[in-house]
């Protein structure tokens, strides 16, 4: 870890004071989960750490008119135990129960899972996030077990956020405070594919600090459903998000989004045609799970990715829509 | 000369009983001091260089700008230019500073330049490796083209098993200092606290006097902490070259994943055959394993079931540019496990027989068919064989298949040699000291108990003293040796000085030293306790005298003496679900019945058996060395995706020792590494048992299953 200036500002004014205008500038430290990580593997080397923790502005979870709004410092535990939360979208309750360990889960923060930086092993080697060495695409002449199974590349890591799939179906609005102001942005756009290692996987500006997620007040039944090989900290193999607006007992309109599939949480139009107008059974549900990944392209390593992928949006279906397997 | 001989199980009072680890509070709470946790008085901090490339010369090295850096104190290169590197993460400087952030400071402004070298990373593909594979030669024993010829029934199968590393939690290093008056002081993380002394003393040419080595506790070893090592050596010059300031190096994770040990793969293509009532013919194996680039690593195939009479064997070593292995918990055995029990399995699939009657029938070709008979029968029963075992893939309908498999094991275990001293002191104190260590399974509670019990005292008044080269020599922690060497050496040293106190206060009871015996923390007569003394009044006889008595176990008389002995063997039965639709193998529960001697502690050895399961879950589900074939390196050198389970992911753990009158006139027996041999082929077996088919690669991750399922697995 190299050195680095310590901030802890009390207002959210005075943290973006402290940003800059280039990534080494300044880093944000919430939960430091992952960020401490990066800088001790020197994957990251801020000359300047922001903590945002002594920001009361950026806590809580609570109701609005338009829906609840989450702080970004509020914790994945915190999430978890929240009846709001459980009440209207059990996809985020269940994305929170995903994160593992306990220890993390009272460390990290909400807007933490959304900014966190993919996994990839060849980018956390300090090979980029589309990883190239002498010439040679790392990725897709290495060991790609854990990579994207969609998207056309050039970017191969998944989005390590277990909160995003669920945002994306929710509909929800992300807002970002910098000097200049604040913008808001949908949930699906928040997450980006970059076209080359110098660019950043959110719309995120480096004087731009995540303040709050507005997930909009809804009807529609969802779930979500992680596969996870350990039940220890471990990260998913895939996740699967689901909305589903009823009408009576048949699927009116749904949104199904997958996880840890690609470098964005992806959205699938196929499997959300597969189940509209129908009611949730076994049988309709894991054909929408085919349907999700009819056009998933694999890398050399990764092709049972898109069964485990096909699994979550089958379970998470049918848990939305409370079908027993 | 005393009666060493243990006592009747039935008259025991301290051993046998199931005590927790006298160290226990001290680690749980945190005080427990371990070397990595040392911040001595004006200490330096070491860091390490490493090569990037897995084959790479050196063609120079420059470290003028390291050694003017703020702070260094010293830079000691190990791979000067011309040298072969033939592994990424190689050692090729070390660094002392008065900081660690300068040291690493530091590391950056050494220039090496390198000329890259091609290299050879996997193993998996022999075809692919031929010119790096060294054949041993082939094996035959009976004849193996006739009984192929016989046989009711050919089984044929492809079984692999990756190298994993060891991954201690206190990863490698140590605290050195060497001053102006050549003494080298050592403070390492070891297995070996009497024999490193030496290995220093060599490897820094000093006289062995002039080592001292401590070692309160160690975070891990499963065999890879015997020796200095390059660090070690490097941080010992580095000391000196600081005028004996103590230099203190312990590797980063990721070098520590890396270099620091691991265990050699095997992959083998099996033949068995058998007749049509199922007794096992014929073993024809083609296998090869990689132990890094100087090679090494061969399972002993056919495992326990060794006297199958028809045998041809081929095994090739493969040299593979990466790290060298070093001894893991049952160096080959958990390998040769997972390939002989695996193709036994899959030999009573093919012949629509249940597997447990496959390993009964064959038993008279192990070398202890009684044993194994009645450990298979009783871990039949323990994990509810005839209720939950079904024939191969017979698992329902859904997506979740259980399945049962067997495992089985052997392994020595006897005692090593060990002096241990005993010191009665005049106050009534007691002493024990041996060069020993403690590797967190309970050896100083063992010790205590010994003691407690040969004294008549209890456990709280032994005062037990290892981890250091002052105390009397004792053997190094492998092999499943310690138990059994200071147990014995603790027993005879602890009598002989009993021996002396009793002359000493033989007067006072006004009989013969010989006629007094300690019982209840009192010396008495013989079955008299009115004739007696309590233990603080005879050790005040003594009165400015302390007395010191040493014992000794040599490996070569203990078999007459009785106190310790090798040989052991072990069943497990595993019980999984396996998840059809996403490849996810969750644990219900393993069974574990164990062959074992003289138990002290009944508590720490199931423990032992507990962490033995858990190294095999993870072995057989989560872990496995992740290389990259374009940059040679490893890829999960880190603690996230080198998987390992965690305690949700462990299921039920059932152990049943065999403790009883006839063991344990065995004597003590080391229990560290048997029950860590056959669980990943009892997870192996379960699995095909549940989903209908092998899974040839461990681990059995989602990947490796699904694969297997969808036929993609080549």
């Amino acid at each position: 870890m190299q050195p680095f200036e310590y901030a802890s500002p009390k207002t959210l004014k005075e943290a973006l004071a402290l940003l800059g205008g280039g990534w080494s500038d300044a880093a944000v430290l919430a939960g430091g989960t992952d960020l401490i990580s990066l800088m001790k593997d020197e994957v990251m080397s801020p000359k300047r750490v922001v903590n945002i923790k002594e920001i009361a502005e950026l806590k809580g979870i609570s109701k609005t008119a338009a829906g609840i709004r989450i702080g970004a410092l509020a914790t994945v535990d915190e999430v978890l135990s929240n009846p709001l939360i459980r009440a209207s979208f059990p996809a985020l309750t269940e994305a929170a129960r995903g994160v593992a360990s306990p220890q993390i889960r009272n460390m990290g923060t909400f807007g933490g899972d959304l900014c966190q930086r993919p996994r990839c092993w060849y980018f956390r080697a300090g090979f980029g996030l589309i990883p190239r060495h002498e010439g040679k695409d790392l990725v897709a002449e290495g060991d790609n077990r854990y990579h994207a199974i969609f998207g056309n590349g050039p970017a191969r890591f998944v989005s390590a956020s277990s909160f995003g799939p669920a945002l994306v179906a929710l509909g929800a609005k992300i807002k970002l405070a910098s000097p200049s102001g604040t913008r808001e942005v949908d949930a699906e756009k928040f997450f980006l594919a970059p076209s080359s290692s110098d660019v950043r996987e959110v719309d995120l500006k480096p004087n731009e600090i995540l303040t709050e997620v507005i997930v909009p007040a809804t009807a529609a039944k969802n779930a979500t459903y992680e596969v996870r090989q350990k039940d220890a900290l471990d990260w998913p193999l895939a996740t699967a998000s689901v909305a589903l607006t009823m009408k009576g007992s048949t699927v009116a309109s749904a949104r199904v989004v997958l996880g840890h599939v690609a470098p964005t949480p992806w959205v699938s139009a196929e499997a959300a045609k597969a189940i509209e107008g129908k009611a949730v059974t076994a049988e309709t549900a894991e054909a929408a799970g085919k349907a999700a990944v009819a056009a998933a392209r694999p890398l050399s390593m990764n092709a049972y990715k898109v069964q485990i992928a096909a699994a979550a949006v089958k379970r998470a279906l049918m848990a939305a829509a409370g079908v027993k397997a | 000369m005393p009666e060493y001989r243990w006592p009747e199980m039935s008259k025991r009072k301290v051993m046998g009983k199931r005590l927790n680890r006298l160290d226990g509070v001290e680690k749980a709470s945190g005080r427990a001091k371990y070397s990595s946790d040392l911040n001595k008085p004006g200490m330096l901090h070491g860091a390490t260089l490493v090569c990037p490339y897995a084959h790479a010369r050196v063609k120079s090295i420059d470290t003028s700008a390291a050694e003017k850096h703020p702070g260094v104190t010293g830079v000691h290169v190990v791979s000067p230019a011309g040298t072969e590197i033939q592994w990424a993460h190689w050692e090729v400087a070390f660094v002392a500073a008065e900081t660690e952030l300068a040291a690493r400071d530091a590391l950056k402004k050494i220039k090496v330049e390198y000329e890259v070298l091609p290299h050879v990373v996997h193993e998996k593909d022999l075809n692919k490796v031929q010119s790096r594979a060294k054949a041993a030669g082939e094996q035959i024993e009976g004849d193996p083209d006739q009984a192929l010829k016989e046989a009711a029934v050919v089984s044929e199968g492809f079984y692999g098993i990756p190298v994993l590393e060891h991954s201690c939690l206190e990863p490698h290093g140590n605290v050195v200092s060497w001053t102006p008056d050549n003494k080298v002081e050592l403070n390492p993380t070891t297995q070996a606290v009497t024999s490193i002394r030496g290995d220093m003393a060599r490897a820094v040419n000093v006289p062995v006097a002039n080592v001292h080595v401590h070692q309160d506790h160690i975070g891990g070893g499963f065999g890879s902490k015997f020796q200095p090592d390059r660090w070690g050596v490097a941080a010992a010059h580095l000391s000196k070259a600081a005028g004996g300031r103590p230099v203190k190096i312990f590797l980063d994770r990721q070098i520590e994943q890396v270099i620091a040990g691991c265990r050699p793969s095997a992959f083998a293509r099996i033949k068995l055959a058998a007749n049509k009532e199922g007794k096992i013919t014929l073993w024809e194996s083609q296998s090869w394993a990689t132990g890094g680039f100087t090679g090494g690593g061969s399972p002993p195939i056919p495992y326990v079931y060794t006297r199958i009479p028809n045998q041809r064997k081929n095994h090739s070593a493969v040299s593979t540019n990466t790290a060298p292995i070093r001894a893991w918990r049952a160096p080959n055995h958990p390998q040769a496990s997972y390939l002989t029990c695996a193709a036994m399995d899959d030999l009573a699939a093919k012949m629509k027989m249940d597997p447990l009657e496959l390993f009964l029938k064959n038993v008279d070709l192990t070398a202890r068919a009684d044993t194994y008979e009645r450990q298979l029968k009783k871990a039949a029963e323990m994990a509810e064989w005839k209720k939950l075992w079904h024939p191969r893939g017979d698992s329902g309908r859904g997506p979740l298949k259980r399945g049962l498999g067997i495992g089985v094991c052997t392994w020595g275990g006897a005692g090593h040699d060990s002096t241990a001293r005993c010191n009665i002191h005049p106050d009534g104190t007691v002493e024990v000291e041996l060069g020993s260590q403690d590797l967190g399974t309970g050896t100083r509670t063992v010790i205590a108990q010994v003691a407690a019990e040969s004294l008549g005292l209890r456990v709280n008044d032994i005062r037990v003293k290892i981890g250091d080269t002052n105390y009397p020599p004792s053997g190094t922690s492998g092999g499943s040796t310690t138990v059994g060497g200071v147990s014995s050496s603790t027993r005879k040293a602890t009598l002989n000085a009993l021996e002396k106190l009793f002359e000493e206060v033989a007067p006072a009871l006004g009989a013969p030293a010989t006629e007094l015996e300690a019982v209840d923390g009192k010396i008495q007569v013989k079955g008299n306790p009115a004739k007696s003394l309590d233990w603080k009044a005879a050790c005040a006889k003594l009165g400015v005298k302390t007395i010191s008595e040493t014992g000794q176990n040599i490996p070569r008389d203990a078999p007459k003496e009785g106190l310790n002995t090798g040989g052991v063997g072990g069943v497990q039965i595993a019980d999984v679900t396996v998840d059809v639709e996403t490849g996810i193998v969750k644990m219900n529960r393993i069974v574990a019945v164990q062959d074992c001697g003289t138990v002290i502690n009944p508590k720490t050895a199931e423990s032992q058996i507990y962490g033995a399961i858990i190294m095999s879950i993870c072995g057989a589900l989560m872990e496995e060395r992740v290389l990259d074939a374009v940059t040679g390196r490893m890829l999960n050198n880190e603690m996230e995706f080198y998987k390992l389970a965690g305690i949700k992911d462990v299921g039920e753990i059932l152990v049943h020792l065999e403790i009883d009158e006839i063991n344990d006139k065995r004597g003590v027996i080391g229990l560290g590494e048997p029950p860590a041999i056959g669980g990943i082929a009892a997870i192996a077996n379960a699995v095909a048992n549940a989903i209908g088919v092998r899974v040839p690669i461990v681990p059995m991750t989602p990947m490796n299953v699904l694969n297997t399922l969808s036929g993609r697995m080549s």
